[in-house]
C-alpha cells in the first residue's frame, strides 16, 4: 500500500501545485464533459475516499457501506421532497442518519476483524436493505423520484445544473480536504499504526477501539454525504443504491484506484462510472467489459490505477 | 497530466459533437431507444426492442419529410439513476427528440421526470406500472403496450367467470407485486370472487415450494402469481413438480410474456391463462412483422413489448411527419389526434392521460400436441375490448385529465 | 388437529422437509466453497456462476449432443471443474500470497464475464430442462406430497457430503491435503505436489458447484443469473460454520434451510434476510462461527 500523502516538507509546493490544477481543472472541466456525469464521479469518488478511509488507514474492509450511501440517500430525498427542506438540512438529516447507522453498525462490528468484519457489516447492511423493501417511504423498487434540489440556504438555486455541480465540487473538495487532515492528524497516525500492528498500539495505551469506532462513523458520515449529494445531483433515491452490488462496486473503485491514497479512490470511481455511462451504448458486453477490466487490473496493475503512476509521478518530481 | 490529456480531447470532442449538432439539429429526427440490454429484462425487451425500432423506421422510409432518421439506443442497467442521466444526456447533448421501450418502473419514471422538464417526448412500452398515466402521467410521455390494471383485469376477469372464484396470490415483495395483487384482487372481487390468503415472497426468489404449499393449504381454486420474470418461471415450473397444477388447482400468471413461455416449455406451461397486448400468429400483419423481426434476431418471436415498440416508434413518425416538427409539445398533440391502426393496435387511440388504448388478448397456452413447432405457443381465447380493458379516464388521477 | 403458533404442525413439518432440501443446495455450495477457502485461502466470488454453469452445461449436453440428465451429472461437473482448475492455473495461482481481496475481486469479475457470456448465447430468460423420467411423480407422506426428485437431491446431497468429509478427514490425500492448509511449505518438502493439489481441489470444489446446479435444473429456471444472487447467502453459510471447517459448512448448510424455511411460514418476506441475522448474531456471540476453530 503506497501512501502518496507522506511528504517531504521539500515536495510539499509541487504537491500542492498539482492539487491546484486539478482543481482548476475540475472547475472548467463542465464545459467540455457531460456535467451530470462528472457529478456522478464526484459522488462515488467521494464515496469510495469515505470507504478508504476505513480500508486504507485502519485496514478495515468493510462490505456493508452502502447503507450509510443508500440510506443517506433516501433520507435526503425524503427531507427534501415530503418535508420541504432546504437542500442543506436535507444533507444534514442524511449525514446524521448514516451517522447514527454508523454508531451502531460500528459498535459492534468493531469487536472482529479481518473477514469476520466485513461478514458483520454486510449483515447490518443487508438488514437495512430489507427495512428499505419494507418501509413505505422508500417506495420499494421504483425509489423516491422527483426530488427538489431546492434553494441552498433558500439562496441559491441548485436547478441549474452548474451551479448544483460547483456546489457538489465544493463539497467534494472540503470533504477530501477533511480526509487529509485526519490521516495527517494525530489521530491518523495512531489509526495507521492500529492497522500496521494492533497488538503494538494497543500495548502503547491506545484504546484501540474508541479510534477505530470514531474512525468507523466519519467513514460511514462522509459515505453519507456522498449518497446525500447524489440524491440531489439525480433527484432520486432507489434500491439500487442500498443493494450489496453498491457495497461491492464501492471496493472496486477504491481497489482499482488505490488503496490506500487520497486520489485513488477517485479515480476509481471515475473510472467504474465512466464505464457504466460510456459502455452503455454498447449494449450487452458491458458485463463482460466490466469483468475483463477487473481481472486485467487484479493480474497486472494490483497497486492501482494511482499506484501505476506514483513512479512516473515522481520520477518527474510531483510527488515526494 | 492524464487527467488533463483526457479532458482536452474530451473537450475536443464535446466541441465537434456540438457543431455537428448546431448544423443537423433542424436535419435530423433522433429517436433513443433505452432498455434493458444485459439484465433480467434484456429478453422480454432489450436488443429485440432496438431491432424492432431499427425496423419500424426502415419500413418508414428511413426519412421523414425528407429529414433523415437516426437510432440510438443505450443499457439503463435497470438503474434509476443511469437511466435518468443518459437520458438527460441524450436530450441536452445529443438531440434526441423521443425515448422509446424503458422497461422497468423505476427507470421508466425517471426519464419521465426528465422528458416533462425538457418538453421532449418519452413513449413507454416495457415498464407495467400505471402510475404513468396517473401521478406520473405528462403531457409528452405516453404508455404504449399494456399496464398492470389491463393484466389484472384480462386475466383476473376471465379466470373468475370461468369458476375460478376463490384465490390465493403469490406476490413479489415489492412495488410491482403489491400494485399487480392489488387490483387484481379489486376485479376478483368485482366478479364475485373471494379472496383466501397472500404470501408476499423477497425478490428474487428461486424455492417456491414452501410458498406454493402454502396456497394449496388454503384451498384456493386459483393461484395468483402477481411476480414476473424467473420468480414466475420458478412458481410455475415448481407448482407443476409438486403436483399443483394436477390436483386441481389452476395457476393464472399475472404477468407472463412468450419469452417466459418459450423458457418453461409447453410441456410445464400448458394450460395457463394470461394476458398479452400482442400475440404474432394472430394475422397476416402480425405474421408478416414477426417473420421479418425473427430473421433479425435469431428466429426469436417478437414479445408484445417488442411489438410495442416497433407500433409506438411508426406513430411517433407519423405524427413527426404530420405535424411537421419535432418539437416534443406538438408532436404530443398530433400523436393524440390521429388513429393507431396498424397490426399490433387495430383501433388504438390515445387519452389525455397518455394511454394508449387497445384491444388486449386473453390467450390460453397450447397443450405440447396443439404446437405445431418453435414459438407456436398461444390460442387466443378472446378479445378484450381496449375500453374494457384500461383503467377507466375518470378513475384517472392524472392532473391532465379535465374533469 | 395441532397446532403450532397457529400453523397445523403437519404443514409445519412438510415446511421443515422443504426448508431441508434447500438447505442441500446450500451445504454443497458451501462445502466447496469452505474447501476453496480452507486450501487456497481465497473467497470464490465465482462460485454462484460455477453453479450456473453446470446447469447450462446439463441443458447443453442435452441440446447439443443429445445427452440426459444421468450422464449430464457426471460431465458438466467434470466439464467446469477442467475450466476452473484452466482458470485456477492461470490466474489464481498468482494471488496466492496476497490479500483475499484480490481474490475476491478477480473471482467477481470472473463471474461477471461468464455470466455475461452466457447471457449473450443463450438470453436471459432461461432454458426449459424437465425433471429425468425415473425421478418423476412423487410420494404422499400424508401431510404433504413430496416429489421424487427432491427426496433424491437430499439424498444426492447428504451422500456427497458425507462422502467429501470422509475423503478429507478420513484418508491419507484429506491428511495431505489439511497438512498443505497448515504449512504448505513443509508438505512440500516432503515430496508432495502442493501445487497439484492446489489445483485438484479448486477443480474438486468448482465441481460441487457444478453438480448443485446440474441437480437444480430441473426444479429452477435455468438463467444466467441464477446463481448471481446465492453467492453471499453461501458465503455467509461458511462465515457462521466457520471458516475452513468442512463439517461446519455441511452443518450449517442444512441448518439454514430450515431457519429459512420457518421464515417462509412466520414472516416469508424476511425470508432471504434471514440468514444474515442469525450470521450478525452468531458472529456477535461465537467470533470464529459455530464449528471454527479458535484463531
Amino acid at each position: 500500500m503506497t501512501t502518496v500523502t507522506s511528504t517531504s516538507s521539500r515536495a510539499v509546493s509541487p504537491q500542492l501545485l498539482l492539487v491546484l490544477v486539478l482543481i482548476v481543472l475540475a472547475m472548467i472541466a463542465p464545459f467540455g464533459i457531460y456535467p451530470i456525469f462528472l457529478m456522478k464521479g464526484l459522488c462515488f469518488g467521494l464515496f469510495a475516499a469515505a470507504f478508504n478511509l476505513l480500508l486504507g488507514y485502519v485496514g478495515l474492509l468493510s462490505f456493508g457501506h452502502a447503507m450509510f450511501f443508500g440510506f443517506s440517500a433516501y433520507v435526503t430525498a425524503h427531507a427534501a421532497k415530503e418535508w420541504g427542506l432546504t437542500p442543506e438540512l436535507a444533507i444534514l438529516a442524511g449525514i446524521a442518519t448514516a451517522a447514527v447507522l454508523g454508531a451502531v453498525t460500528g459498535w459492534l462490528a468493531i469487536r472482529r476483524s479481518g473477514i469476520y468484519f466485513a461478514m458483520v457489516t454486510l449483515a447490518f447492511s443487508q438488514m437495512m436493505y430489507f427495512v428499505a423493501v419494507q418501509a413505505p417511504f422508500t417506495h420499494g423498487e421504483d425509489g423516491i423520484q422527483g426530488v427538489p434540489r431546492g434553494h441552498l440556504f433558500g439562496l441559491i438555486n441548485l436547478n441549474d445544473t452548474m451551479t448544483m455541480y460547483y456546489f457538489v465540487l465544493a463539497m467534494f473538495v472540503a470533504s477530501l480536504l477533511v480526509i487529509h487532515r485526519i490521516v495527517t492528524s494525530p489521530f491518523g497516525q495512531v489509526l495507521k499504526a492500529i492497522r500496521d500492528n494492533e497488538p503494538r498500539a494497543i500495548s502503547l495505551g491506545y484504546q484501540v477501539d474508541r479510534y477505530k469506532l470514531l474512525a468507523f462513523i466519519l467513514s460511514a458520515s462522509l459515505a453519507g454525504l456522498a449518497g446525500s449529494l447524489k440524491a440531489l445531483v439525480f433527484q432520486l433515491a432507489s434500491l439500487t443504491d442500498v443493494h450489496w452490488h453498491a457495497s461491492g462496486e464501492v471496493v472496486l473503485m477504491t481497489l482499482l484506484g488505490g488503496v490506500g491514497t487520497v486520489f485513488g479512490p477517485t479515480v476509481g470511481a471515475f473510472l467504474v462510472v465512466a464505464i457504466q455511462n460510456y459502455l452503455s451504448e454498447v449494449g450487452s458486453w458491458v458485463t463482460i467489459i466490466q469483468g475483463s477490466i477487473f481481472v486485467v487490473c487484479v493480474l497486472l496493475f494490483r497497486s492501482g490505477m494511482i499506484g501505476v503512476m506514483t513512479p512516473w509521478l515522481k520520477r518527474r518530481g510531483i510527488t515526494g | 497530466m492524464i487527467m488533463k490529456r483526457l479532458l482536452l480531447s474530451a473537450a475536443a470532442l464535446a466541441l465537434s459533437a456540438g457543431m455537428a449538432q448546431a448544423q443537423y439539429s433542424d436535419n435530423k429526427v433522433k429517436i433513443g431507444v433505452l432498455t434493458d440490454l444485459s439484465g433480467t429484462y434484456s429478453d422480454l425487451a432489450g436488443q429485440g426492442s432496438v431491432e424492432a425500432a431499427k425496423m419500424a423506421v426502415e419500413d418508414f422510409g428511413g426519412k421523414v419529410n425528407g429529414t433523415p432518421i437516426e437510432v440510438v439506443s443505450a443499457d439503463h442497467q435497470n438503474k434509476a439513476d443511469i437511466a435518468s442521466s443518459i437520458g438527460r444526456k441524450w436530450y441536452e447533448n445529443e438531440g434526441v427528440d423521443a425515448i422509446f421501450d424503458l422497461v422497468t418502473t423505476a427507470a421508466a419514471v425517471a426519464v419521465r421526470e426528465v422528458s416533462r422538464e425538457k418538453g421532449k417526448i418519452d413513449i413507454n412500452s416495457g415498464a407495467a406500472s400505471t402510475v404513468l398515466t396517473n401521478a406520473q402521467c405528462s403531457a409528452t410521455g405516453f404508455h404504449w403496450t399494456y399496464d398492470t390494471y389491463a393484466l389484472a383485469v384480462g386475466t383476473g376477469t376471465a379466470v373468475v367467470k370461468q369458476g375460478g372464484d376463490t384465490w390465493f396470490f403469490l406476490t413479489a415483495d415489492y412495488a410491482f407485486g403489491q400494485s399487480l395483487q392489488a387490483q387484481t384482487e379489486r376485479v376478483v372481487k368485482a366478479n364475485g370472487g373471494k379472496i383466501l390468503g397472500a404470501v408476499k415472497h423477497p425478490f428474487p426468489n428461486s424455492d417456491f415450494s414452501s410458498f406454493l404449499l402454502q396456497a394449496q393449504g388454503s384451498g384456493a381454486k386459483i393461484i395468483g402469481l402477481a411476480n414476473a420474470g424467473s420468480d414466475t418461471i420458478n412458481a410455475i415450473k415448481q407448482a407443476k413438480e409438486f403436483g399443483i397444477t394436477q390436483s386441481g388447482q389452476k395457476l393464472a400468471g399475472l404477468l407472463v410474456f412468450i419469452s417466459d413461455v418459450h423458457s418453461l416449455g409447453l410441456d410445464t406451461a400448458q394450460g395457463m391463462q394470461l394476458t398479452t397486448g400482442f400475440y404474432w400468429d394472430m394475422d397476416d400483419g402480425t405474421r408478416a412483422f414477426a417473420k421479418k423481426f425473427g430473421a433479425r434476431m435469431n428466429g426469436k418471436m417478437p414479445t408484445m413489448v417488442q411489438a410495442g415498440v416497433y407500433s409506438s416508434v411508426t406513430h411517433y413518425l407519423k405524427a413527426v411527419q404530420a405535424a411537421k416538427t419535432d418539437e416534443g409539445i406538438k408532436v404530443a398533440d398530433k400523436m393524440r389526434e390521429l388513429p393507431i391502426a396498424d397490426f399490433f393496435a387495430k383501433n388504438g387511440k390515445i387519452r389525455a392521460d397518455g394511454r394508449m388504448v387497445h384491444d388486449m388478448y386473453l390467450a390460453e397456452v397450447k397443450k405440447p400436441s396443439e404446437s405445431k413447432g418453435p414459438w407456436d405457443y398461444y390460442k387466443i381465447v378472446r378479445t378484450i375490448p381496449g375500453d374494457e380493458a384500461y383503467q377507466p379516464l375518470a378513475e384517472s388521477t392524472c392532473a391532465l385529465v379535465k374533469k | 388437529m395441532m397446532t403450532f403458533f397457529g400453523i397445523p404442525t403437519q404443514a409445519l413439518f412438510g415446511q421443515l422437509l422443504l426448508g431441508l432440501i434447500n438447505g442441500a443446495f446450500y451445504a454443497m455450495l458451501s462445502l466447496g466453497l469452505a474447501l476453496i477457502f480452507g486450501l487456497l485461502n481465497i473467497v470464490n466470488f465465482s462460485h454462484g456462476a460455477l453453479y450456473m454453469m453446470g446447469a447450462m452445461v446439463a441443458w447443453l449436453l442435452l441440446n447439443v449432443l443429445g445427452l440426459g440428465y444421468w450422464p449430464a451429472l457426471i460431465v458438466a461437473p467434470i466439464v467446469v471443474a477442467i475450466f476452473g482448475m484452466i482458470i485456477e492455473r492461470t490466474m489464481l495461482s498468482r494471488l496466492y500470497k496476497l490479500d483475499h481481496l484480490y481474490g475476491l475481486l478477480l473471482t467477481f469479475g470472473l463471474a461477471l464475464i461468464i455470466e455475461g457470456a452466457f447471457r449473450q448465447l443463450y438470453g436471459i430468460s432461461g432454458m426449459p430442462y424437465s425433471v429425468p423420467k425415473e425421478l418423476a411423480g412423487g410420494w404422499n407422506l400424508g401431510f404433504m406430497f413430496l416429489p421424487i426428485y427432491r427426496g433424491w437431491v437430499v439424498g444426492a446431497s447428504l451422500v456427497l457430503c458425507l462422502g467429501s468429509w470422509l475423503l478429507i478427514e478420513k484418508t491419507k490425500l484429506g491428511a495431505y491435503l489439511r497438512a498443505a492448509t497448515e504449512n504448505a511449505t513443509l508438505v512440500q518438502a516432503f515430496g508432495i505436489n502442493v501445487p497439484m493439489m492446489v489445483t485438484l481441489t479448486y477443480g474438486f470444489g468448482v465441481a460441487l458447484a457444478a453438480i448443485a446446479g446440474v441437480l437444480a435444473a430441473p426444479i429452477y429456471s435455468v438463467n444466467p443469473l441464477m446463481g448471481s444472487n446465492l453467492i453471499i447467502v453461501v458465503f455467509a453459510v461458511v462465515v457462521i460454520g466457520g471458516m475452513g471447517s468442512i463439517l461446519g459448512a455441511v452443518i450449517t448448510g442444512f441448518m439454514l434451510g430450515l431457519v429459512e424455511g420457518l421464515t417462509k411460514v412466520f414472516y416469508p418476506e424476511a425470508a432471504s434476510t434471514v440468514i444474515f441475522v442469525v450470521m450478525a448474531i452468531v458472529l456477535m456471540i461465537k467470533p470464529a462461527g459455530l464449528f471454527g476453530k479458535r484463531s
